[in-house]
């Protein structure tokens, strides 16, 4: 079990959680990401790790509610629990003193960004923040990534806070001045980040992309993740989830990470129908873990009698 | 000299007129629809009637055969006596999962394979007996535990909870060491509950064994990918362990390598099994995702066990055909004959001689066919094997909307990759010492599919064992000189 030490909304349907998970917080770096099971009869999935602090030996993960597990989660609250939590997965970011880096985060695709963001800064890199959302309150941790770059972009799509326009706008603009760009993090919807691949691709600069394709174990065993890149196929858990943005075949993403849209959508419909019950479900769960083993075996105990 | 329990006092010529009991088996009709075990058990009548097959050899082959030496003679003496639970208990000295290998051992090429009675009759049903005593056990509820030496002060981490790491647990937990074992996944088993599917081994049996090992001391900790949440090096210079044992397995799974590969509706086995095995994507309860079979053509491309676990999972999801496309004869599958025929008698289609060369998306994208070859034997390989050879002219598209590859894993590099100075293979499987399990890494041993490839459960049973004396043996010497 771990148990959330804190929670607080940051847009409608966008949660941060505080997790206590201290080998995880101990070891994660930027970039990586855990695999969660809200209960037990929950699906695993990955979530990007937005921070973590090793002596409160807890993790930090922003969550949008998108489809069953995401919308369940988001209902918890401080003193609650999630049964399975592992990591850190996935490689680091490659954080070195590059020069010029411009980050970009579409959505909840910041709260991804925004840890590799720090590193880069705090590697002596010149960081350019573009922080883009479909409308004022998908525009995330604005305030966090102000802290920690040197300039910061925000676009909305319905214009109704900062530029109007999408998060390719700034950077087109700041290719077509000459502004010299050594590396750049998009991290995002599948199409945004391959909107920022398809910019940056004729003038080759060094763009990288954050994955989310669909996974299981997170270890490479299933292969679940797999990634088509030029070189032959990856998988996003061990070999990423970063990837260089040149190489995906995003058209591929797209249609694996699309495989169970309809399972998805009955869940998430049946989940609505009644999802107290689910969260009571959870919690009821959380319950019998924290017993102790021994009185947890005699109940069991009790009922086969 | 061995006694003959009361039960037993025909002569050898009398006892070998005694056929060999049939496994109960649920019809073939009913099983293709549910997920609930295949082969039923034997009765008392039956375990006890078999039991009375024993010749009782005064040398006997069928323990040489056993990867673990379970000491069956004696075993199969005590349930000719009635005594089901000292039966249990003497195979529980030799291997600490007997309702789990009385299932999914080998046994023809083992210990029944060995069998003397088998020379002229069929040889005596060790398996089932096996199981039958350790089922009897446990839904007596009278699991005995083994006596437990005094602690020794000595602790030992176990990376991997799969057969081989689990019956490494069990000698050292005896043994008097403090053992923890780690776990990847969310559920202790490893391949036993992520890929051996519940109709051949339920998971209840591996939670009730699991359970037993934990009874005895064992602490499991789940959720731990060792390499990654916690280094090797970190276990031993900061939690103290003396001994880390790296019984991983062989996870990576293999693809074929044609167009099309990645298309959605392509799964691995591993894939497909896990979704359906430790996730129960089959039951409308669980909200793990798979793609929806039911009315569906899949075929699985392989030959051996995982793929007639895979293609039998398929056809209980409700394939309308449930294909098992191999490019060698049914002569060459390496798949166990028991689960070949289960597969047939469940009404598998069995495409042989046929390879796969492309997946072909519909307009959706997604799979819609797969582009075959037909295939014809040539000269023998390398394995003995006569190789498949492709007959030109002869490319078809079989429809299919779900195709699920088992072609067999490889080394999963995560512990190696985070442990420089444990020294693997050309093929990335970690090298140990064949006798002590020693790795190049001070104080690290390795076994089980990790070291030797993929192999089978009791094979890296029998390596966990090793191990565990391996490890007793570097505490009892206190030196390493070398692997």
């Amino acid at each position: 079990m771990f148990k959330i030490a804190r929670a607080e909304i940051l847009a409608p349907d966008i949660k941060r959680f505080v997790i206590e998970a201290p080998r995880i917080a101990r070891k994660r770096q930027a970039g990586q990401f855990v695999i969660l099971r809200v209960h037990d009869h929950g699906e695993r999935i990955p979530l990007t790790i937005a921070d973590g602090d090793p002596e409160a030996g807890t993790i930090t993960l922003i969550v949008q509610g998108i489809g069953k597990t995401t919308k369940l989660l988001n209902m918890l609250g401080a003193g609650d629990a999630v049964l399975d939590l592992v990591g850190p997965l996935g490689k680091p970011s490659d954080v070195r003193l590059f020069g010029t880096v411009v980050v970009i985060g579409g959505g909840v695709g910041t709260a991804i960004a925004y840890p590799t963001a720090k590193a880069f800064k705090l590697a002596g890199n010149h960081v350019v923040g573009v922080v883009g959302g479909r409308n004022r309150d998908l525009v995330i941790l604005e305030e966090e990534m102000r802290a920690i770059t040197d300039e910061l972009f925000i676009t909305t799509d319905d214009g109704s806070y900062g530029q109007k326009g999408l998060v390719i706008d700034p950077l087109k603009h700041m290719i077509a001045e000459g502004r010299k760009i050594d590396e750049i993090l998009a991290i995002g919807p599948v199409r945004m980040m391959q909107a920022v691949a398809e910019v940056t691709r004729p003038h080759h600069i060094h763009t990288v992309v954050s994955l989310n394709s669909l996974m299981v174990d997170g270890t490479g065993m299933c292969g679940g993740c797999r990634i088509v890149t030029t070189s032959g196929p990856r998988f996003a858990c061990v070999d990423g989830p970063e990837f260089d943005a040149h190489s995906v075949d995003y058209e591929n993403l797209v249609q694996r990470n699309r495989m169970y849209v309809q399972r998805e959508a009955q869940e998430l419909r049946e989940f609505m129908e009644h999802p107290t019950e689910c969260v009571e479900h959870v919690r009821e769960g959380c319950h019998l873990e924290h017993q102790h083993p021994e009185v947890r075996g005699a109940t069991t105990e009790a009922k086969s009698q | 000299m061995t006694t003959q329990g009361g039960a037993n006092k025909l002569s050898p010529k009398e006892r070998m007129k005694v056929p060999r009991q049939a496994m109960p088996e649920q019809d073939p009709e009913l099983r293709r629809h549910n997920f609930e075990e295949v082969n039923q058990g034997l009765t008392v009548l039956g375990a006890t009637t078999e039991a009375i097959r024993c010749l009782d050899c005064a040398k006997p082959n069928c323990m040489k055969g056993c990867p673990v030496n379970v000491n069956i003679r004696e075993f199969v003496r005590l349930v000719t006596e009635g005594d089901y639970l000292a039966a249990a208990s003497k195979i529980r000295e030799d291997n600490v999962l007997p309702a789990i290998t009385g299932r999914v051992c080998p046994q023809e090429t083992q210990c029944e394979g060995c069998c003397v009675l088998g020379n002229k009759h069929d040889p005596l049903a060790v398996g089932y007996l096996e199981r039958f005593v350790a089922d009897y056990e446990r839904e007596h509820g009278k699991v005995g535990l083994p006596p437990i030496a005094p602690p020794t002060g000595k602790k030992v981490a176990i990376v991997g909870s799969g057969p081989a790491g689990l019956s490494a647990a069990g000698d050292l937990a005896r043994w008097g060491h403090a053992v923890t074992v780690f776990e990847a996944l969310h559920e202790i088993g490893g391949v036993l509950i992520y890929g051996i599917p519940e109709f051949r081994l339920p998971k209840e049996i591996v939670r009730q064994e699991v359970d037993t090992l934990r009874a005895m001391g064992i602490n499991f900790e789940t959720n731990v990918v060792i390499g990654k949440t916690v280094t090797i090096d970190e276990l031993m210079n900061e939690e103290g362990y003396d001994a880390v044992l790296v019984a991983t397995g062989a996870g990576l799974p293999k693809f074929l390598d044609v167009p099309g590969e990645h298309l959605p509706g392509v799964y691995s086995a591993n894939e497909f099994l896990t979704r359906v095995n430790l996730m129960r994507a089959n039951d409308p309860t669980y909200d793990e995702p798979i793609y929806d079979c039911k009315g569906k053509d899949v075929a699985v491309i392989g030959g051996g066990n995982t793929a007639m676990d895979a293609v039998r999972t398929a056809a209980r999801l409700g394939a309308r055909n449930a294909f098992l496309v191999y490019r060698r004869s049914k002569a060459e599958m390496p798949a166990r004959v028991e689960e070949v025929h289960h597969a047939e008698q469940e009404g598998v289609q069995f495409l042989m001689l046929t390879n796969p060369t492309a997946f072909v998306p519909n307009e959706q994208g997604s799979l819609c066919a797969m582009r075959c070859v037909k295939m014809e034997l040539g000269e023998p390989d390398a394995s003995g094997r006569r190789s498949p050879v492709v007959i030109p002219g002869s490319e078809y598209d079989l429809p299919v909307h779900v195709a699920i590859v088992a072609l067999g894993t490889s080394a999963n590099p995560l512990v190696q990759s985070t442990t420089p100075d444990l020294q693997t293979n050309r093929k990335g499987y970690i090298q140990a010492n064949p006798e002590t399990l020693r790795t190049s890494k001070k104080g690290v041993f390795a076994a089980g599919d990790i070291v030797t490839g993929a192999a089978t459960v009791i094979l890296a049973m029998a390596a966990g064992r090793k191990a565990a004396s391996g490890i007793q043996e570097y505490f009892d010497s206190g030196t390493w000189d070398g692997a």
